[in-house]
């Protein structure tokens, strides 16, 4: 491992630190998140037993999704908001991990790999909006 | 758990497993089952793929390379799926997956290499060939990309196919990776892990405005998936690539299976 170390920026290692990263800190989001959301009684009034935790998956209820709720269940430190922002830190991940080896190929200088990594980001966001208008 | 972990090791999605295991065993509706495969699907792509990628295991180039083809397939696959039937579709793709597992089989009982075109001007001007440590042989293993425009057209036809059927294309493309392009096994699993979290993000995200995905749903399988994936990561090291083989298999023929009965029933 140790020899691989030796380019500080070498693409591979860069975006395995981006994705590391990621992981991790998406990771402990959800995991505090978790135990919040259990001391706070999101699991339900018995304290997240087997029968409250079957209620909340059968239930459909709607599901938060808006940003200011996102932003003011995160100010008031609640549980569900950072389970919420660990599960979009997860799937921004590789996203970034697109932009950051844009940036790092053309550091690089490889013209071709920022013209292809870049096609790639450009048929992402072409995805994203059909598949968001749809 | 045991999705991230398989699914590290085999270059898939957890999906063929997370979905069947919410909806049957815990009643989940299928919408949330979905939305949280997705997230499962992002999870082993890179909760495994930091190693993979450090250990040299990905072919980045090769996964940016054969990702122009995957998302442009995906983009035509979405934009086609409203004008054609979907059941055929599934018949036909576990008829694919049948004859893939097949060829996996008879190429796993050849001993010798198959031989390949030396030659090929795009993996060269690209510079998609690679090497990288494996720790079950103790050696540095290199190898070259063979017949790069098939390996491209074959990732825009799993594209399209993810696009129509809203399932992963790695069982596509990791078995052309392995026998068209003669790629090392380890190296087309890792690839493909690689590449399959891009694709999945884009879903996910849609899937997520969508409100498909249930954040006390989603979590536990997100934590299972990742600490699966990190071991699937320190074992795909350390496994001899035939055993992988075997493993990449059996999900074939199970995803096969399981392509059949969408479209029979």
């Amino acid at each position: 491992m140790n020899q691989l170390n030796q380019h500080p920026l070498e693409v591979e290692v860069v975006i395995s630190e981006v994705l590391r990263r990621g992981v991790y800190t998406s990771l402990g989001l959800i995991g505090v998140g978790t135990l919040l959301a259990f001391w706070q009684g999101d699991y339900g009034s018995a304290g997240g037993t087997t029968l409250d935790y079957i209620r909340l998956v059968h239930g459909s209820s709607d599901v938060h999704r808006s940003a200011a709720w996102l932003l003011n269940g995160l100010l008031h430190l609640q549980g569900s908001a950072a389970i919420v922002c660990g599960l979009l830190l997860l799937i921004a991940t590789p996203v970034i991990r697109v932009l950051i080896s844009i940036v790092t190929f053309a550091i690089a200088r490889d013209r071709a790999y920022v013209v292809i990594t870049s096609a790639v980001l450009v048929l992402l966001v072409l995805a994203f909006l059909l598949g968001g208008a749809g | 758990m045991l999705a991230g972990l398989l699914g590290s090791l085999v270059g898939l999605g957890g999906g063929i497993i997370v979905v069947p295991a919410l909806t049957l065993l815990m009643g989940v509706d299928i919408r949330f089952a979905i939305g949280a495969s997705i997230i499962s699907v992002i999870a082993t792509s890179s909760g495994a793929g930091f190693s993979y990628v450090r250990e040299h295991i990905t072919n980045l180039r090769l996964a940016m390379f054969l990702e122009v083809a995957t998302a442009a397939g995906a983009l035509s696959g979405t934009a086609i799926a409203a004008l054609v039937g979907g059941r055929w579709l599934f018949v036909l793709f576990g008829a694919v997956l049948t004859y893939t597992a097949w060829s996996m089989l008879r190429a796993g009982q050849r001993k010798a290499e198959v031989a390949l075109p030396s030659k090929d001007t795009w993996a060269d001007r690209l510079k998609l060939h690679g090497s990288y440590f494996d720790h079950s042989e103790n050696r540095e293993v290199t190898y070259r990309v063979a017949r790069s425009p098939v390996g491209f057209l074959v990732s825009y036809a799993a594209g399209v196919i993810s696009g129509l059927l809203g399932i992963g294309g790695g069982v596509l493309k990791v078995p052309v990776m392995n026998l068209s392009m003669g790629i090392p096994i380890k190296v087309c699993t890792a690839t493909s892990n690689f590449m399959i979290g891009i694709t999945a993000a884009t879903s996910a995200l849609v899937y997520f405005l969508r409100g498909h995905v249930q954040p006390f749903i989603a979590a536990p399988v997100a934590v299972g998936v990742l600490l699966g994936a990190r071991i699937g990561a320190h074992l795909l090291g350390r496994l001899r690539s035939q055993s992988i083989r075997w493993v990449f298999l059996g999900v074939l023929i199970v995803s096969a299976i399981q392509m059949f009965l969408k479209g029979v029933l």
